[in-house]
C-alpha cells in the first residue's frame, strides 16, 4: 500500500434484505483512493452512490470484501471505534445541510470540536477559520433558519472541514442549491481541497460538480462502470 | 457528559416554547406537592404544639385504669397523688387532674359531660383556669367555645351539675360559667367541664386524689410510678401522626396526578422530538456520537426539564411559598368540627429535607420518563436516520 492511500476497497458488495429477497446495492467494487483527491461517485439515482458514501463513512458496514479507510477496515469497527473514526478524521456534507436548527452558525461550526475536547480559546479561533474559508464571518449569530440554502451550505462545510479532517465526504451537496451558490461552494471546496489538502468524495449525479472533479468513478447497477481521472485542472 | 448537559441546554432553550410549556407544567407540579406537603407538616406542628400546650404539656402519668375512649374506667381511675412527685407538684411543674362524669342540664336539656378538677394557679397548660379562682355564689367552671356554643352558654351563665360521689351517692349543685376559652383542640373542649381540682375532689369525696398528671419538662428522664402509667408526650401524639400518615396517603393520589400530568407532557415531547429529530440524530452519529451517547443527550434533554422547572420554580414558587407560611392557608369551612387538633389558619412548614426529596422525585421520574422513549435511538439505522426516514 502506498504511503498516501487513504482508502481501499477491495471487492466491497452490500445487500439489503427486502422481504426475503436481497436487493445487492452494491457489488464488486474495487478502488483506491489517494491523499488529496477530489473525486466523485456519478450515477443515476439507485445506482449505490450514497451507500458506498455511507461505507466510507462508517455509517454503514459492507456485507462482504473490505473498505479500508485511513487504515481501518471498516466491517471490523466496533460502534465506538467507528464513532471515534468520524469523530477525529471525517467530515460529512449533506444535500440537506443536516445543520442543528436551534443553534447558531457559530455553535454548529463549533459542535465537531466540541466532542475532540478542544479547549475553548483555540475553539474559537478554529471557528472563526473556518467561517473565514466559507465568507461567513458575518453570520456567526444567525441561526439556520435565518440563512439562505446557498450559506447553509456553507456552514455545512465549514463543520465538515472545522477540524481539518483527513477525508470530505459530500453526498450531493449542490442538489437544493442554484447555479451561483453551487459554483460558490464548489470552488470553496475546491479551494480547501488544494490549501489543506483535504481529500474529498462526493456523490452526485449533478453536471456543475462533474465539471470540478478531477477523478469521475461511474457507477451503474452497484457497480462501476468507469473510473476517470482528469488530468490537473 | 458536560457537553451533553451543555447541548441539551442549547437544544431546550432554542425549542422556545415547547420547551417553556413542559418546564412551566412541571414547576406548577414541584410548587403545588411543596406546598401541600408543606401544609401537612404545618398541620402536624401545629397539631403536637396545641395539644402540648393545651392538652398533655411534657407528657403524663395516668391512673392505671384510666382510659381516655371507656368512659366507664372513670369511676375507678382515682388514686391519691404519689409521694414520688411532690417535688414538681410543689414547683407548679406537674399538675394533677381528676377526671369524673356527669351531666348538665342546660336549658332543661340533659349533656353528658367529663368533669376535671385542675388547680387554678396551673401554668403547664394554656387553659384560662386562673378564671376559676373566683368567688361566686355557685361553682366557678370554664368550658371551651364548641361545648359553649353546642350548649348555648355564655359567661355569666348558671347550670345545673349533677354527679356521683366516690360513694355512689348522685349530688347535684349549680355552676356559674366564668370563663369560656378558644382553642384547637377538641378532647379539651367538646364535653368538658373544669371545675377547681379542690372543690371537684370535695364534691367527690376524693381528698388529694387525682387521675392524671400532666408535667412540663418532657426530657426530665422519668421512672414509673406505682400505680401510674407514664405516658411520654411521643405516645400522646402518636394519634396525629397516624391521622397525618392517613391524610398524606390521600394526597398521594394528588401527587401522582400532578406527576403523571408533568411526566405525560415529557413523554410527549420526547416520543414527538424522537420522530421529528431523526436527522438530527443522524447528524449527531456522523459527527462522532454514537448511538448510546445520543441517547443519552436525549435523556439529559428530557430530565433538564426538571432542572428549568425548579429555577423558574424558585422564581414564582419561593415568594408563593414564603407568602404562605407568614400569612397561612384558612380552612374554607369551620374546622372545629373536625374532631381532632387543627386550626383554622394551617402554616405550611417547609423543611430543607422536604424540598430536597421533592426536587430528587421529580428530577429522577423526569429522567426515566425521558429515557424510555429515547432508547429507540440506540435501534435506529444512522443512514436512513440522517435522511430523515422515520424509523
Amino acid at each position: 500500500m502506498e504511503i498516501n492511500t487513504m482508502i481501499t476497497i477491495r471487492n466491497l458488495e452490500k445487500r439489503f434484505p427486502v422481504g426475503k429477497d436481497e436487493f445487492i446495492a452494491l457489488r464488486d467494487i474495487n478502488l483506491v483512493f489517494g491523499a488529496g483527491e477530489f473525486a466523485g461517485l456519478i450515477g443515476p439515482s439507485g445506482s449505490g452512490k450514497t451507500t458506498l458514501l455511507n461505507i466510507l463513512g462508517s455509517l454503514d458496514v459492507p456485507s462482504s470484501g473490505e473498505a479500508v479507510v485511513l487504515g481501518y477496515s471498516i466491517g471490523n469497527l466496533n460502534a465506538k471505534q467507528a464513532a471515534k473514526l468520524r469523530k477525529e478524521k471525517l467530515g460529512f456534507i449533506f444535500q440537506s445541510y443536516n445543520l442543528l436548527a436551534v443553534h447558531t452558525v457559530f455553535e454548529n461550526v463549533e459542535f465537531p470540536l466540541l466532542l475532540l475536547n478542544i479547549p475553548k480559546d483555540e475553539r474559537n479561533r478554529m471557528v472563526m477559520d473556518a467561517l473565514e474559508w466559507v465568507g461567513l464571518t458575518g453570520k456567526v449569530r444567525s441561526k439556520p433558519p435565518q440563512l439562505s440554502g446557498g450559506e447553509c451550505q456553507r456552514v455545512a462545510i465549514a463543520r465538515a472541514m472545522v477540524k481539518k479532517p483527513s477525508l470530505v465526504l459530500a453526498d450531493e451537496p449542490t442538489a437544493n442549491l442554484d447555479a451561483a451558490n453551487s459554483h460558490h461552494i464548489l470552488k470553496t471546496m475546491e479551494t480547501l481541497n488544494r490549501e489543506l489538502k483535504t481529500t474529498f468524495i462526493f456523490a452526485t449525479h449533478d453536471d456543475k460538480v462533474i465539471s470540478y472533479l478531477r477523478r469521475k468513478i461511474f457507477l451503474l447497477d452497484g457497480r462501476v462502470d468507469k473510473d476517470e481521472v482528469i488530468s490537473a485542472r | 457528559m458536560k457537553l451533553a448537559f451543555k447541548l441539551a441546554y442549547r437544544n431546550l432553550i432554542g425549542a422556545g416554547l415547547r420547551t417553556w410549556l413542559n418546564v412551566i407544567v412541571l414547576s406548577f407540579s414541584f410548587v403545588v406537592i411543596i406546598w401541600l406537603k408543606g401544609v401537612m407538616s404545618g398541620w402536624d406542628y401545629q397539631a403536637k404544639t396545641d395539644m402540648t400546650n393545651w392538652e398533655i404539656g411534657g407528657g403524663q402519668y395516668w391512673h392505671k385504669t384510666y382510659d381516655p375512649y371507656d368512659p366507664f374506667t372513670l369511676t375507678d381511675s382515682h388514686a391519691p397523688i404519689p409521694a414520688g412527685v411532690t417535688g414538681e407538684l410543689k414547683t407548679g411543674d406537674l399538675e394533677p387532674q381528676l377526671i369524673v362524669q356527669g351531666t348538665i342540664f342546660p336549658d332543661g336539656r340533659m349533656m353528658p359531660v367529663i368533669v376535671r378538677g385542675i388547680n387554678p394557679g396551673q401554668s403547664i397548660l394554656k387553659l384560662p383556669t386562673r378564671k376559676l379562682d373566683t368567688i361566686t355564689d355557685a361553682i366557678p367552671a370554664i368550658i371551651g367555645g364548641m361545648m359553649a356554643k353546642t350548649n348555648r352558654l355564655s359567661p355569666g351563665d348558671y347550670v345545673t351539675l349533677r354527679w356521683r360521689n366516690v360513694k355512689g351517692t348522685f349530688d347535684a349543685a349549680d355552676l356559674v360559667i366564668t370563663g369560656i376559652f378558644t382553642t384547637n383542640v377538641p378532647a379539651v373542649d367538646a364535653g368538658q367541664v373544669y371545675l377547681p381540682l379542690v372543690k371537684l375532689q370535695e364534691m367527690m369525696m376524693l381528698p388529694g386524689e387525682a387521675t392524671i398528671l400532666t408535667f412540663r419538662d418532657e426530657e426530665k428522664s422519668r421512672t414509673g410510678l406505682n400505680g401510674w402509667t407514664l405516658k411520654t408526650k411521643k405516645e400522646l401524639t402518636r394519634q396525629v401522626d397516624e391521622v397525618i400518615k392517613t391524610k398524606s396517603a390521600g394526597q398521594s393520589i394528588l401527587y401522582f396526578i400532578l406527576l403523571l400530568l408533568a411526566m405525560l407532557a415529557i413523554f410527549d415531547t420526547q416520543v414527538l422530538s424522537i420522530f421529528r429529530r431523526q436527522k438530527e440524530i443522524g447528524t449527531y452519529i456522523a459527527l462522532g456520537y454514537t448511538r448510546r451517547q445520543v441517547v443519552g443527550l436525549f435523556t439529559v434533554e428530557g430530565s433538564m426539564h426538571a432542572v428549568l422547572a425548579a429555577v423558574v420554580s424558585a422564581v414564582y414558587g419561593l415568594p408563593f411559598l414564603i407568602w404562605q407560611a407568614r400569612v397561612g392557608w384558612t380552612m374554607p369551612m369551620d374546622t372545629s368540627e373536625f374532631g381532632m387538633a387543627i386550626a383554622q389558619t394551617l402554616y405550611p412548614v417547609y423543611s430543607v429535607g422536604l424540598v430536597i426529596s421533592t426536587l430528587l422525585i421529580v428530577m429522577l421520574t423526569t429522567a426515566v420518563v425521558s429515557y424510555l422513549p429515547s432508547r429507540r435511538i440506540a435501534k435506529m439505522n444512522p443512514t436512513d436516520a440522517l435522511r430523515g426516514k422515520l424509523q
